[in-house]
C-alpha cells in the first residue's frame, strides 16, 4: 500500500544490466559533440573582442604564479578546437567498439571550461582560486548531506530528509557552541542533532514500516518549523547568549598548503573540511573493503539474503542512518560555524535536495557522490563569478544546472542511474 | 500502513450493515486514529509554546516553591494561544458586530481554498501511487502563466478570467505531466523529478521575473510583475468587505470533480487500478504509463488551479517567486490527512486552512511565530502516518487480524 516502494527508475522492460558500457561511450561521444558545438556557436554568434586574464594565485601565496593573459577570442577558438580534437578521438575510439578514457573526459571538461570562461570573461580577469575556493565552500554541506544519503540508501533506507539533518545540525550547532564557547562542542552537537533526524526516520521508515518518502518530507517540514519557532521565540531575543557562535579559524597545512593553485583551494582551510576529505575515504574504505560495508549494501539490496545469513537487517539499518545522520549534521554545523556567524531560518536554502541530486547524480557511490556534489558547488559559485564579470548567461540558468542534469540523469539520459535493489523498501521478518 | 490510503474501497452495502461498519472503521480504525494524531500533535505543540514562554521560563526557576505560579503561566500560555487561534480562524467575540466577528471564518475559507485544490492534486496522484512533491514548482509555473494572461491582454470578464484560470491550470499540467510523461518513457522516479523541478521552475519564473519584456513588470527593477487588471480577478463572494473569493467556490467545485472522476468514471478505475497493482493493471490491459501522465496532467491542472487562485484573488497586486506561500508543500500534508480522498481532502483543507488564519492572528496577538503551525501540522501527518504508534501511545486494541 505504499506510495512508493524505491526511488529508482525501474524501466518496464527490465532488460538487463550488463552491456551498458558501449550505450555509455556513445551517450559521451553525444555529449562532447553537443558542447562543442555549443561552444563554438557561442564564439561565433556573440563574441566580443579583448583580453581575458586569469589571476591563478592567492593573494599570499609563497610562490605567486604569474597573471596569465590571453587574447579572448583566439584563445577560445584554439580551445574549442582541442575540444573538437578530443569529440573526435571518442568518435574514433567509439567505431572501434571502445570506450572514452576518464583522461579524454577530463581533459575534454577542462578544455571546454576554460574556453567557456574566456569567452564569458572577456575583457576582464578570472580569479581562479577565488573560483574553485568558494566552489569547494558551497561544496561542503553538499558533500556532507550526500555522503549521508548515500550511507542511507545503500543500507536500504531512503533519505529525503538530508535538508532536516543539515538544518537542525546548523541550528544545534549554533546554540551549543554559543553556549559553550567551543566550536568542537557545537560540531559535536550537529552530529547529534543529524543522528537525531535519523532516529525519527527510522523509527517510523523502520519501525513502523510508513513510506520512507513521506516520512523524509515531513520531517523536512518539521525542522523547518522547529527550527524557526525557536529563532524567533528563542534565539533571536537572546542573540548575544546563543546566536553568536566562535568560529572554527582557519589551518593552513605546512607544505602542503604551499603548493600553488592547489594549496590555497584545499589546504587551507578549517578543520571542518578536513574532516570532510577523511569522512570521504573512511566511508568509501568501510562501505567497499570492511565487513561491515559488505553487510550494509547486503541489507541495501537483498534484505532477505542478509537475514537469511545471520544479519540483523533493522539493526543494521538503524545504526547506518543513525552514522549517516551524524555525517549530515556536521555539513550542517559548516553553515553556522565555517561560514555564517549566526543561526538564520531556512539557511541551508534546500541544500538538503541538491545533496540528494548528489547522491542520485554520483550513482549511490561516495567518490562519485562527492563529485557531484563538488560540480554542483562549481555550478553554484560559477554562477556568482559570472555575474560579477557581466556575463551574458543569465545566473538563474546556472543555477538550474544541478536540477536539471539530475532530471536528465534519472531520466537514463545521462548515464543510467540504479540505486540499490531494497532501497525504500521496508523490511519485515516472515 | 501508511498515510496514503490508495486502497479503493468497496462500495459499502446498503441498510444497516453499512452503519455497522462505520462504526467499526471509527472504534478500531483510522478515523480515531486521525482525532487522537490531531490531539498528539496540538498536545505537542501547547508544550513548545509553554516552554518557550518568557513568564513560564520565569516561574519554573522557583517552581518548587510555588508550583502553582508555574501552572498558571503554563495555561496562560496555551490557553492564549489557543483562543488567539480560534479567534482568528472562526469566530471573533471581541468584536461587536456580527460581520468582523464571522471575518475569521471567511478568512478561514480563503486559505483553503488552495489548500484544497492543491491537496486533491497531491491527492490523486497518491490514489495511482504516484508521489507529487512538484506542488511548489507546479504551481509558481500556473501563477506565472495566470498571471501574464491577466495583466496582458484586456478583454470583458467572462472571457478574460476564464482565461486567465485556464492558462494557469494548463502551466500546473504540464509542468506535472513533464513528471509523468518522464515516469512513463523512461521510468524516472517522480519523487526525484518533481523535486528537481520545483528547483528548475523556481528559477524560470525567477528569471522571467527579472527580464523585461518577460514578467517583469515595465520600469520597474524588482522581480515582480504587473498586478492583474481588474477583468481577470476572482470577485469576491461576500462582498468588499471580506477577502474571501471564487477561488474556494472552484476548489468545492474541483473536489466534487475529482470525487467523481475517482469514483464513478472509468478514467478513475484505471488510476485506482494502477495504483494498487501496476502489474496487475497492465495485464488486464490498461496501459500504464499513459495513465501515469494523465494522473499527473490533471494533478498538475489540480495545484495550476491553487496558483492561479494566488494569482487572480488572494495576490493581485503581481506575480513573485513567493505566490506558492508554502502551499505546494502543505498539499502534502492536506493530501496526507485527508487520506487521498477528496471529502477527506476538503476537511484536512479546512482544518489546515483554520491553522493558517489563526496562526498569524496568534502571531499578532499572542506573539507566537506562526511556524508553530508547520510544528503541528507535521505532527499531525507523522502520527497519522504512522498508526501502531498511535495505537501504542494510547494502548488502543491492535486491528483484527485479517
Amino acid at each position: 500500500m505504499s506510495t512508493t516502494t524505491a526511488l529508482s527508475p525501474t524501466p518496464h522492460t527490465g532488460g538487463p544490466v550488463v552491456g551498458t558500457v558501449k550505450v555509455a561511450s556513445r551517450k559521451t561521444l553525444v555529449i562532447f559533440a553537443v558542447l562543442t558545438a555549443g561552444l563554438a556557436l557561442i564564439l561565433a554568434t556573440s563574441a566580443e573582442a579583448g583580453d581575458t586574464t586569469f589571476r591563478l594565485a592567492a593573494d599570499s601565496d609563497f610562490f605567486q604564479l604569474p597573471q596569465l593573459t590571453v587574447p579572448s577570442l583566439p584563445t577560445a577558438w584554439v580551445l574549442a578546437a582541442v575540444c573538437a580534437v578530443l569529440t573526435a578521438e571518442s568518435l574514433r575510439r567509439y567505431l572501434t567498439k571502445r570506450s572514452t578514457p576518464g583522461w579524454v573526459v577530463v581533459v575534454f571538461a577542462v578544455a571546454w571550461m576554460a574556453g567557456f570562461l574566456t569567452w564569458a570573461a572577456a575583457g576582464g580577469s578570472v580569479p581562479v582560486v577565488g573560483l574553485l575556493a568558494g566552489s569547494l565552500a558551497l561544496a561542503v554541506p553538499l558533500v556532507f548531506g550526500a555522503l549521508g544519503g548515500v550511507l542511507g540508501e545503500r543500507a536500504g533506507v531512503v533519505n529525503i530528509a538530508i535538508d532536516g539533518q543539515l538544518l537542525l545540525g546548523a541550528f544545534a550547532a549554533a546554540i551549543v557552541a554559543s553556549s559553550t564557547g567551543s566550536p568542537w562542542a557545537g560540531l559535536v552537537a550537529a552530529m547529534l542533532a543529524g543522528a537525531l533526524v535519523a532516529l525519527v526516520l527510522g523509527v517510523f521508515a523502520i519501525t513502523y514500516l510508513v513510506d520512507q518518502v513521506i516520512v523524509g518530507v515531513v520531517l523536512n517540514v518539521l525542522v523547518i518549523g522547529l527550527t524557526s519557532f525557536l529563532f524567533s521565540q528563542v534565539l533571536a531575543p537572546n542573540a548575544a547568549t546563543l546566536n553568536s557562535p566562535p568560529r572554527f579559524p582557519r589551518v593552513p597545512i605546512p607544505v602542503l598548503g604551499e603548493i600553488p593553485l592547489v594549496g590555497p583551494i584545499f589546504f587551507r582551510q578549517t578543520v571542518v573540511v578536513y574532516l570532510l576529505y577523511i569522512a570521504v575515504a573512511l566511508v568509501t574504505f568501510a562501505l567497499y573493503r570492511t565487513r561491515w560495508g559488505l553487510r550494509v549494501r547486503a541489507v541495501g539490496e537483498h534484505p532477505k539474503a542478509a537475514d537469511t545469513v545471520g544479519i540483523k537487517v533493522n539493526r543494521t539499518r538503524y545504526r547506518t542512518i543513525l552514522l549517516a545522520g551524524a555525517i549530515a549534521g556536521m555539513g550542517g554545523a559548516f553553515y553556522t560555524l565555517v561560514s555564517v556567524p549566526q543561526f538564520n531560518r531556512e539557511m541551508t536554502g534546500g541544500a538538503g535536495y541538491i545533496a540528494l541530486a548528489a547522491v542520485i547524480f554520483g550513482k549511490w557511490d561516495p567518490v562519485r557522490a562527492t563529485l557531484a556534489a563538488l560540480l554542483f558547488g562549481f555550478a553554484s559559485n560559477l554562477q556568482g563569478v559570472l555575474a560579477v564579470l557581466g556575463s551574458p548567461v543569465p545566473s538563474q540558468f546556472m543555477l538550474m544546472l544541478p536540477y536539471v542534469i539530475t532530471i536528465f540523469a534519472v531520466a537514463g539520459l545521462v548515464g543510467r542511474s540504479r540505486p540499490p535493489a531494497a532501497d525504500g523498501v521496508p523490511y519485515q521478518k516472515e | 500502513m501508511s498515510g496514503t490510503e490508495v486502497k479503493p474501497r468497496a462500495t459499502p452495502p446498503e441498510g444497516p450493515s453499512r452503519s455497522q461498519s462505520v462504526l467499526r472503521e471509527i472504534a478500531s480504525g483510522n478515523a480515531l486514529a486521525g482525532v487522537l494524531a490531531v490531539f498528539l500533535a496540538v498536545v505537542v505543540g501547547s508544550l513548545m509554546i509553554a516552554i518557550t514562554d518568557e513568564e513560564v521560563r520565569a516561574s519554573a526557576s522557583y517552581v518548587f516553591a510555588r508550583p502553582g505560579d508555574f501552572f498558571q503561566a503554563s495555561w496562560d500560555a496555551i490557553w492564549g494561544a489557543y483562543t488567539a487561534l480560534f479567534r482568528g480562524a472562526v469566530y471573533n467575540d471581541r468584536v461587536d458586530d456580527f460581520a468582523t466577528q464571522i471575518r475569521p471564518l471567511t478568512e478561514t475559507l480563503k486559505f483553503a481554498g488552495p489548500l484544497i485544490a492543491a491537496g486533491l492534486g497531491v491527492g490523486l496522484a497518491f490514489r495511482a501511487s504516484l508521489f507529487n512533491i512538484g506542488g511548489r514548482g507546479q504551481m509558481l509555473l500556473a501563477g506565472a502563466a495566470a498571471g501574464w494572461v491577466s495583466f496582458t491582454f484586456d478583454l470583458p470578464m467572462v472571457v478574460h478570467l476564464p482565461l486567465a484560470i485556464f492558462a494557469g491550470m494548463l502551466a500546473g499540467a504540464l509542468w506535472a505531466g513533464l513528471a509523468g510523461l518522464l515516469k512513463a518513457r523512461t521510468g524516472a522516479h517522480e519523487v526525484i523529478v518533481t523535486i528537481m523541478l520545483n528547483y528548475v521552475g523556481y528559477y524560470l519564473v525567477f528569471f522571467a521575473l527579472s527580464r523585461q519584456g518577460l514578467l517583469q513588470a515595465p520600469g520597474s527593477a524588482n522581480p515582480k510583475s504587473a498586478p492583474a487588471h481588474d477583468s481577470a480577478i476572482l470577485p469576491k463572494i461576500l462582498g468588499d468587505r471580506f477577502n474571501l473569493h471564487l477561488g474556494f467556490v472552484l476548489a468545492l467545485v474541483a473536489v466534487a470533480l475529482v470525487w467523481w472522476l475517482l469514483n464513478r468514471s472509468t478514467l478513475g478505475y484505471r488510476i485506482r487500478a494502477v495504483g494498487e497493482n501496476p502489474d496487475a493493471a497492465r495485464a488486464a490491459g490498461i496501459n500504464v504509463g499513459r495513465t501515469y501522465t494523465v494522473v499527473m496532467l490533471i494533478a498538475g491542472a489540480l495545484v495550476g488551479l491553487a496558483g492561479a487562485n494566488q494569482v487572480l484573488g488572494t495576490v493581485t497586486s503581481g506575480v513573485t517567486t513567493d505566490l506558492d506561500a508554502g502551499i505546494g508543500f502543505d498539499a502534502i500534508t492536506v493530501a496526507l490527512l485527508g487520506r487521498s480522498k477528496p471529502l477527506g481532502i476538503l476537511g484536512a483543507g479546512l482544518l489546515f486552512g483554520a491553522f493558517k488564519a489563526g496562526g498569524f492572528a496568534m502571531q499578532a496577538s499572542e506573539g507566537i511565530p506562526v511556524d508553530i503551525v508547520l510544528v503541528v501540522q507535521s505532527l499531525i501527518v507523522l502520527f497519522i502516518a504512522a498508526p501502531p504508534l498511535v495505537r501504542a501511545i494510547f494502548r488502543l486494541p491492535a486491528k483484527e487480524a485479517k
